[in-house]
């Protein structure tokens, strides 16, 4: 009977629950696409997956709410995700790339026009996030989240707390720094150094910056990106440039990081939701872009992925309090660093861009040693096939003198 | 002499298709890609561009080189052992060295680092011994490691193979004869097993020097080897002209280099092991 009554009771806490738990506004607006597929292609760790602490699960929660399948891939970078967009052979639906991306997808004829006035969840992004220059009319993005890069350090591996970007050439730090691995986020650290724009087109401006990501290079322990929780988590490294939100998260598991945003600058920049050229289930794309901007969902995404967000329901929930009073992800006014937006780049600086970052990347220690070893293996062989052929010989006339 | 069958032609069939889909054709796509330039071009600037590749190639050489004597040196005796060995034995043994490759190659490597970080197991163990630590991730060493580690059973299988199927009798015929050990495995065993080293060469040279995977992992991306170059040019750079010209060099090469290899191994079969 005990056992009934429990049973009964379990079984009325889930009927309630699971009421409780599809509470999203406008259910309407997600009907009618049962059974179809939509394919996400967004960042790493870049939305909540859980259902752990009273978070949702998007991507199980858009199929229980739509009938939707959701396919979902993940990418490294806006550098990664672009050439798979543009050289086809894939069919994505929705994909989230950077400001600076946006607008060369844009430029470039890459990606889908939406009405945001048919999403009845646009009411809450903030209006500063409206009308950005990477999407002056609003006709092709929602912004996601926003963020800017700072340096995290490990308090306990570096003599003094950094200021500057400077840090990262300590040579006290050697094996200890780490660089974020994609070209624009690398370029942009000796750009604020030097006193450049981050969206800089002159040839000399990027070759001086190349040279000092190349005298980097000795001191660094890796250019990496999803790897740096990891790598910062358990100690292995002392610093990286990295994006705030992702600095949040490593917090919570690693007390002893540390986070500045450096004196001479930052990069500042907005994710936002787009569809590409290639999605072949439109209609899921708005359902999903809209569910994304939903106050329940969009909070569980700002507490699981740590980023800033432009969402208002968000930023009023009760539940976001303590984040919203995070000095680094929301710095007050005082606290604020100078910031700058990548842009797009004409298409002979982007050139230059891989060129330079290709060389940096090969830009090699000394290769002497190599050069000796060849010499030595090139010489045994040698020295074996005249051996060989000397015995051959000596055979051949032994043979022949038989005879 | 032999005329093959109309049912021999369509036994061979499936894989004569495959090998056109799979193989035959996307050669030719390297080769035009790079020979020609975004817009579709012919153009030999991709493959001049190499030049600056240089050292990257050789370095990805050298290292495929070392990893790949590393693994024969380790993997020579073992196979020996095995081979006269009992059938048990054998099949335990044989389990083994299979076992590794029954991971995906991504987890092995990805444990690898976990191995040899500076806070890893290894330099964990070593801090409580009281040893100092040893830094070893993000060396090239770490990476000939990683390489001997993920591809040592490509050199074990083909040598175990040869040597489980030499004739025992000539080598008790060169004991009786008189020969010493060193006699017997310079004369009759090396020579008699040229063709295992010859295949097991090729099968961990081949993917040594054009691995990309274990050299960002257990090199810490610092340091490029060609196949990250070649990566990176399709992944983020979406130069696919220049990734396809690099693969095309990096081909030719690694048939000299296996030219040069069977110029010892193929002609010693009859040359130097029967007469």
């Amino acid at each position: 009977m005990k056992k009934l009554i429990i049973f009964l009771l379990t079984l009325l806490s889930l009927v309630l629950f699971s009421f409780s738990a599809s509470a999203y506004e406008n259910e309407e607006f997600y009907k009618g696409l049962e059974g179809t597929t939509i394919n996400v292609f967004n960042w790493g760790e870049y939305i909540c997956d859980t259902n752990e602490d009273g978070l949702i699960d998007v991507n199980a929660e858009f199929e229980k709410l739509t009938g939707i399948k959701v396919n979902y891939v993940t990418y490294e970078s806006n550098e990664d995700m672009y050439p798979k967009i543009k050289n086809g052979g894939a069919s994505y639906d929705i994909i989230i790339p950077s400001d600076y991306m946006v607008e060369r997808m844009i430029s470039e004829g890459m990606l889908l026009e939406i009405d945001v006035d048919a999403l009845p969840n646009y009411k809450y992004i903030a209006d500063k996030y409206k009308n950005q220059f990477y999407d002056p009319d609003n006709k092709y993005s929602v912004p996601y989240n926003v963020g800017m890069v700072g340096l995290i350090y490990n308090r306990t591996m570096v003599e003094e707390a950094p200021t500057s970007w400077t840090a990262l050439w300590d040579e006290r730090y050697e094996g200890k720094i780490l660089m974020i691995d994609n070209p624009r986020d690398a370029f942009a650290i000796p750009q604020k150094i030097l006193g450049y724009s981050l969206n800089s087109t002159d040839e000399k401006e990027l070759s001086d910056v190349a040279q000092m990501l190349i005298e980097q290079k000795p001191l660094l322990q890796g250019y990496v990106m999803d790897e740096i929780f990891n790598k910062m988590e358990s100690g292995e490294a002392a610093m990286v440039p990295y994006y705030v939100g992702d600095f949040v998260l490593m917090q919570e598991v690693n007390p002893d990081l540390d986070f500045v945003y450096p004196e001479e600058g930052v990069n500042i920049f907005v994710d936002a939701v787009c569809i590409p050229e290639c999605a072949q289930n439109y209609e899921a794309a708005i359902m999903y872009m809209n569910f994304l901007m939903d106050p329940e969902v969009a909070l569980s995404n700002a507490l699981y992925i740590g980023y800033a967000t432009p969402n208002t329901g968000v930023l009023e929930h009760p539940d976001y309090a303590e984040m919203r009073n995070n000095e680094y992800l929301y710095p007050s006014e005082e606290n604020m660093p100078d910031t700058e937006y990548f842009h797009n780049l004409p298409q002979e600086t982007l050139t230059m861009f891989s060129e330079l970052w290709s060389d940096i990347r090969i830009h090699g220690t000394d290769n002497t040693h190599i050069y000796i070893g060849f010499a030595a293996v090139a010489a045994l062989v040698l020295f074996f096939s005249i051996r060989k052929h000397i015995i051959q010989k000596r055979r051949e006339y032994w043979y022949d003198k038989k005879d | 002499m032999k005329k093959k069958s109309l049912s021999k032609k369509l036994t061979a069939s499936p894989y004569l298709v495959w090998a056109a889909i799979f193989i035959i054709v996307p050669l030719i796509f390297v080769v035009y890609y790079s020979v020609t330039d975004g817009n579709g071009n012919f153009t030999l600037e991709y493959i001049m561009d190499i030049g600056k590749y240089k050292d990257v190639m050789l370095n990805s050489i050298w290292l495929g080189f070392i990893a790949t004597v590393i693994s024969l040196v380790i993997s020579y005796p073992l196979a020996y052992i095995m081979a006269r060995s009992g059938a048990n034995v054998q099949r335990t043994m044989m389990i083994l060295v299979m076992l590794p490759m029954w991971m995906n190659l991504l987890i092995r490597t990805y444990s690898m680092m976990i191995l040899l970080q500076d806070t890893g197991i290894i330099n964990t163990a070593l801090s409580w011994l009281g040893i100092p630590p040893l830094h070893m991730i993000n060396t090239q060493g770490a990476v000939v490691l990683g390489m001997v580690y993920n591809y040592i059973p490509y050199m074990i299988l083909p040598l175990y193979s040869i040597m489980a199927k030499m004739d025992h009798n000539l080598i008790e015929a060169a004991e009786d004869l008189g020969a010493n050990k060193l006699t017997v495995l310079k004369d009759i065993i090396l020579p008699l097993s040229l063709p295992g080293i010859a295949s097991g060469f090729t099968m961990v040279f081949v993917p040594s020097v054009s691995t990309f995977y274990i050299s960002k992992k257990l090199g810490g991306n610092t340091f490029s080897l060609i196949g990250d170059v070649i990566e990176m040019q399709f992944k983020s750079a979406n130069n696919y002209n220049l990734g396809a010209a690099l693969s095309l060099v990096l081909m030719v090469l690694i048939i000299v280099c296996m030219m040069v290899m069977n110029r010892f191994t193929g002609e010693d079969d009859d040359g130097g092991v029967l007469i």
